[in-house]
């Protein structure tokens, strides 16, 4: 099973660029009906495609994005080609604001901007938080915007979780240039008990069990 | 002994009138790199990336991904030290068939250590699903672009360019993991790589006036390093081995050879003239050469240390000697 589903010159490509969120795209596939559930009891266990950072044989994954900013180069790599050969389908990606501190990133946006690649609409989950914490405290990145619009690219920012604006900015036209879409979103949104360990939320481990129980309490509330 | 002048530069122009597929990438150093008649022969398929050689590793990755075959260029240096990550996550993890051809190999360049690619064939025959290949002569290079398309993956080529001898003949091509045979002898195995190759033949024909037999061995494919003929000739020398490279002494093709020995657990002696664990200086490739310790009198004294005799060789004899007349492999099949 292909669970991307089939390639076709007039289909879209899907490239999820940190692919430490493997879990979340596999959750999406499952909502999507890609993905069994039951596969989840395969998540992080020895000899499984389900690998805790995904990689290429993971589901839903085209690249190992384990070591940031690469993914985007390749996705630039694979519009160029699709363009060259005709393809209508459009090649998206996934980013997340921490990888914007690799150089690489910006050479990739500056590339696509210089070969007018505009069959690539990329979305940054600026959610503002890296593994050592609040990004602005680690390495600012602010402002964005600003950063994306002056290495050319067409860029939009919404809030991340107002679907049908990121959906509007997602559906603006980009002429000979990428587009980029600053999502942005709260780590914990949906899931105020997060905000405890805010903004130390790169794979949360339970401390004791006390704290396992009240997140089990919270998943309980969050199935009813 | 026949010198040409931008070997590659005429051979992928030739290549890509015949492999639509092919697109040349190139980081600023387009006619460094000799495509720059590529670029202009085909300018829908030659990418300019600019100084960023991560991207270009990833784009070009993207590429191989859809079908088409990319051929990066630049400096060796700033591929396998500066985008190693992105050749290894990018291009080799996944085994994509990206070309990469690096320039400037050890002392060919008199750009001081930034410049110089000493422990490329290290760094890049460690990596999985990496096939290495060195250049030396003309027919090696134009044999690359047809030796490597045969290899579903991706292949690091060190290159050499500008003038070049011609060494062997046209019209017997580089084959891939096929060592060429350039003389028989049972007392030293002498297995050569790259310029070195040019090199050792100013004295190898001399040896043979000494009575010095030598099983010299020019070596093109670093990795995978598995021919039979080189196995057999480090395992027949009367005194040992010596291999000759530009490169380290540490994971180039003197330790291609110490890993078969020991693999196949010859008993034997291994001498490596190689440059010594050292970063080098920018100066000229003969003087360089010299300093460290990769000219033909460092063989030569490498041979005389694995032989226990001095030979009587004089410095005018090596810097009269011209590396015209060793046969080939077809010259050997008629022995």
């Amino acid at each position: 099973m292909i669970y991307n589903g089939r390639r076709d010159p007039n289909l879209d490509r899907f490239f999820l660029s940190p692919t430490h969120y493997a879990l979340t795209l596999y959750a999406t596939l499952i909502e999507t009906g890609r993905l069994d559930k039951s596969s989840l009891d395969q998540f992080n266990v020895d000899g499984s495609t389900l690998e805790m950072i995904g990689s290429e044989h993971s589901p839903g994954h085209e690249t190992n994005g384990g070591s940031f900013g690469q993914t985007i180069s390749q996705a630039a790599g694979v519009a160029w080609a699709r363009r060259a050969k005709g393809d209508t389908g459009k090649v998206w990606v996934f980013l997340s604001d921490g990888e914007c501190q690799e150089g690489q990133t910006w050479e990739a946006i500056m590339s696509m901007a210089f070969h007018k690649i505009n069959n690539i609409k990329i979305v940054v989950d600026v959610n503002g938080q890296q593994v050592d914490g609040r990004t602005a405290d680690v390495m600012n990145m602010e402002p964005l915007f600003d950063k994306f619009s002056s290495f050319g690219a067409c860029t939009k920012q919404v809030d991340g979780h107002n679907l049908p604006a990121l959906r509007k900015a997602l559906e603006a036209s980009h002429d000979d240039r990428p587009l980029v879409v600053l999502a942005y979103t709260s780590p914990y949104k949906g899931m105020e008990i997060l905000k405890e360990r805010y903004p130390h939320l790169h794979y949360v481990r339970f401390k004791d069990d006390h704290e396992r129980d009240s997140f089990k309490q919270q998943l309980t509330r969050l199935e009813s | 002994m026949e010198l040409i002048k931008r070997v590659h530069a005429k051979n992928i122009v030739k290549w890509g009138k015949t492999h639509s597929d092919a697109i040349v990438l190139s980081a600023d150093l387009t006619s460094s790199c000799e495509v720059d008649e590529f670029r202009d022969a085909f300018p829908d398929r030659f990418l300019s990336m600019g100084l960023m050689e991560q991207n270009m590793m990833g784009f070009a990755a993207g590429l191989a991904r859809e079908g088409f075959t990319p051929m990066v260029h630049t400096f060796a240096v700033f591929m396998y030290r500066r985008s190693l990550d992105q050749i290894e996550m990018s291009i080799a993890y996944p085994n994509l068939p990206v070309k990469i051809f690096g320039f400037l190999p050890g002392v060919t360049t008199p750009g001081g250590p930034s410049h110089q690619a000493i422990n490329d064939i290290a760094v890049m025959r460690s990596l999985p699903n990496m096939t290495v290949i060195e250049t030396a002569d003309a027919t090696d290079v134009e044999s690359v672009l047809e030796l490597s398309n045969a290899v579903d993956g991706p292949v690091y080529i060190r290159m050499v360019r500008g003038q070049i001898p011609r060494l062997f003949p046209a019209k017997d091509q580089t084959m891939l993991g096929k060592a060429r045979v350039l003389s028989l002898g049972s007392d030293v195995t002498l297995l050569t790589s790259g310029i070195c190759t040019e090199e050792s033949l100013r004295v190898t024909d001399i040896l043979k006036d000494r009575g010095i037999g030598v099983q010299h061995l020019h070596v093109t494919t670093l990795k995978p390093f598995d021919d039979d003929r080189v196995c057999e000739a480090l395992a027949k020398a009367r005194f040992g081995i010596i291999t000759m490279e530009n490169h380290t002494s540490i994971g180039g093709l003197g330790s291609c050879a110490a890993e078969m020995i020991s693999k196949f657990g010859i008993n034997t002696k291994l001498l490596k003239v190689a440059i010594n664990d050292t970063y080098l200086q920018g100066a000229s490739r003969t003087f360089l050469m010299e300093r460290y310790g990769i000219d033909v009198k460092a063989l030569l004294h490498a041979i005389e240390s694995l032989i226990g005799e001095k030979v009587d060789i004089s410095d005018t004899d090596l810097t009269t000697s011209r590396p015209d007349s060793f046969f080939n492999e077809n010259q050997q099949e008629a022995l």
